[in-house]
């Protein structure tokens, strides 16, 4: 595992829907086991033609159930079980909250083999609103044994795990933005590792453990914090599961402040998971939480809804001066 | 193409019965109602019709079989000890600690099972993954699918029927158990499937009514379903759930009982019984 940090408040001058279809394509070439489903979510976002022009081309390999991602994910487990390698895109919130049983047992208990993406996590929903809003599809799919779960970070490691996981076996569900230009964090050719958290930024005061769209806040949040002389490491926590535990307790015993970060409920989310582990480490650390309350999601602009639900750059400041005065009294 | 055959095929249905009778006395209950209404056509899959070979059981060219109503997994386990995937004695491990045999089918204990069934409604989509996979390989194998009656008042499997029909999957081949008794009563009474023909021939597929309790039927109806390639086919089995035990008849629901020896011995007996006979008969 290599990778480089390249953050410099740069964004990509690429939609992530572009990546994430050019990535595809690319490794349908390459590999005959990877096919892709589709459940009227046009993979190709927005390009109507491009859609068609890629059915004409690969055929029963590119393939759309219509409204149903049930039957799709369950499409899914019977081409693992005939030795192909699954790629199946649905909104996060459909794949999360209405297949889960077909993720659970078609998929997972029957240990088989796919890669989930949904699309549009958490406030990136904008427009959809509420009822396309998931902030909990982290929390439900966590409570499956052995699943993997990513909030990407940018289009590198988006195109990582398309292009670099295809011999691991087991299910991997990545939550991503479609429509957005997500800021450039690392370097071209980085390599990750999966269940191994990436430490951007080194920090005596506090650590902030960040996800998706939150990393390159947590970034901005440590240079202004850096400006008032708060010294605050930041950790790319993109595989919320399987934890990078030994990360959580090595940062914790080194600033005993850790701050967790996600466009997600705090509910059974990253938040918790990083608790349940510093919870039962014994070590004295100050813990506070960027992330949705319990609440439903709602309608409006993107920058709406990142305020509607207090995951801004200022929270994120607000919440990391927090846990360091709290140190005062472990 | 594969050949089931009629006398072989008799044969292992009793043989699956008292099996699965043997299994789920020594368990002491279980699911015997819809693991009896299947026995004839895990007879005929397993006497011929189905592509496989126990000592390589994840044979790449065989043919897939999915047994979405899982419950019926101690006729399937009978039906794969008789056709040397594993020993009959494996048999008597039904549902203890540790065991190879759950209740429901799970395709990650199991050798010779495909997939793991038992949250009804899903299998059948799993079906259709496997069928899609096999054309995209130009493979000759069929995938097979047994589901229950019950179990299409699920949602998800209109979705895949939906799908298979849009998709012309010819070379998915679906049982429809029509044992017409579910938990709570019968299918009529709850959410009916009478009209299960009509149904599956308006979403595109090919379909056939035979007596789900005649090899000779099932067996010459896979075969027409072989030669339609361009549509997906459903075979409507008209059974009895129960079938082949009189103690499980005599009960006024029969999905899952409590099955004490005593009460099954005599179904054994009989069983028991006809095997011989047949053998004698020098038909098998």
């Amino acid at each position: 595992m290599s990778y480089t940090v390249i953050y410099d408040g740069t964004k990509d001058t690429v939609d992530m829907r572009d990546h994430f279809l050019n990535t595809l394509v690319d490794v349908m070439d390459k590999d005959p086991r990877v096919v892709v489903g589709d459940a009227d979510m046009n993979i190709t976002l927005c390009n109507i033609n491009r859609l068609w022009e890629l059915r004409r081309q690969y055929g029963d390999r590119f393939f759309d159930t219509g409204i149903q991602e049930a039957n799709l994910v369950g499409m899914a487990a019977g081409l693992s079980v005939a030795g192909k390698i699954p790629f199946i895109h649905a909104f996060s919130q459909f794949l999360s909250r209405r297949a889960y049983d077909q993720v659970y047992l078609s998929l997972s208990y029957a240990k088989l083999n796919a890669r989930l993406f949904g699309s549009d996590p958490g406030y990136i929903a904008g427009y959809n609103g509420g009822t396309h809003t998931s902030l909990e599809d982290v929390g439900i799919l966590r409570c499956i044994p052995g699943m993997t779960i990513i909030d990407v970070t940018d289009s590198t490691m988006l195109e990582w795990i398309i292009r670099d996981t295809l011999d691991y076996h087991g299910i991997i569900y990545t939550r991503f933005p479609r429509k957005v230009k997500m800021f450039k964090v690392y370097g071209a050719d980085s390599q990750f590792q999966l269940g191994k958290a990436n430490v951007l930024r080194e920090g005596k005061d506090a650590t902030i453990f960040s996800s998706g769209v939150m990393v390159a806040k947590a970034m901005a949040a440590a240079e202004i914090l850096a400006q008032e002389g708060l010294d605050v490491g930041v950790v790319d926590v993109f595989t919320i599961k399987p934890l990078d535990e030994e990360c959580v307790l090595r940062c914790a015993r080194e600033t005993h402040a850790i701050v967790s970060c996600e466009n997600h409920r705090c509910i059974n989310g990253q938040a918790s998971a990083i608790a349940d582990t510093l919870a039962h480490s014994g070590i004295p650390v100050a813990y506070e939480c960027v992330g949705v309350g319990d609440r439903f999601g709602e309608v409006g602009s993107i920058d709406y809804l990142e305020k509607a639900y207090n995951l801004t750059l200022e929270r994120i400041c607000e919440q990391t001066r927090k846990a360091i005065g709290q140190k005062k009294s472990l | 193409m594969t050949q089931f055959n009629v006398d072989k095929s008799k044969k292992l249905a009793l043989q699956i019965r008292l099996e699965t009778l043997k299994e789920l006395a020594n368990l002491g209950f279980g699911h015997v109602g819809g693991s009896m209404s299947v026995c004839e056509t895990l007879a005929v899959l397993y006497g011929g019709a189905m592509r496989y070979d126990p000592a390589h059981p994840d044979w790449e060219d065989r043919d897939y079989l999915v047994v979405s109503k899982g419950h019926a997994g101690p006729a399937v386990y009978a039906a794969l000890a008789l056709s040397g995937f594993f020993s009959l004695d494996l048999l008597k491990t039904l549902n203890a600690a540790g065991t190879h045999l759950p209740s429901h089918c799970d395709r990650t204990l199991t050798t010779g099972v495909d997939m793991t069934t038992g949250s009804l409604g899903q299998g059948l989509s799993a079906a259709l993954g496997m069928a899609l996979a096999q054309r995209i390989d130009n493979r000759d194998s069929y995938t097979f699918a047994i589901v229950g009656d019950g179990e299409f008042q699920e949602g998800q499997n209109w979705e895949a029927v939906m799908t298979a029909g849009q998709m012309k999957l010819g070379n998915l081949i679906m049982f429809f158990d029509y044992n017409k008794v579910q938990m709570n009563g019968r299918v009529a009474d709850i959410n009916d499937q009478a009209n299960i023909e009509q149904r599956m021939r308006s979403f595109g597929w090919h379909v056939q009514l035979v007596n789900g309790h005649d090899v000779e039927q099932i067996g010459q109806a896979v075969e027409r379903a072989k030669r339609e390639p361009r549509l997906p086919s459903c075979i409507v089995l008209d059974t009895i759930k129960g079938y082949g035990c009189e103690y499980a008849l005599s009960q006024p629901i029969c999905h899952s009982l409590p099955m004490p020896l005593e009460k099954v011995q005599a179904d054994i007996d009989r069983l028991e019984a006809e095997i011989r006979a047949m053998e004698r008969g020098g038909k098998a």
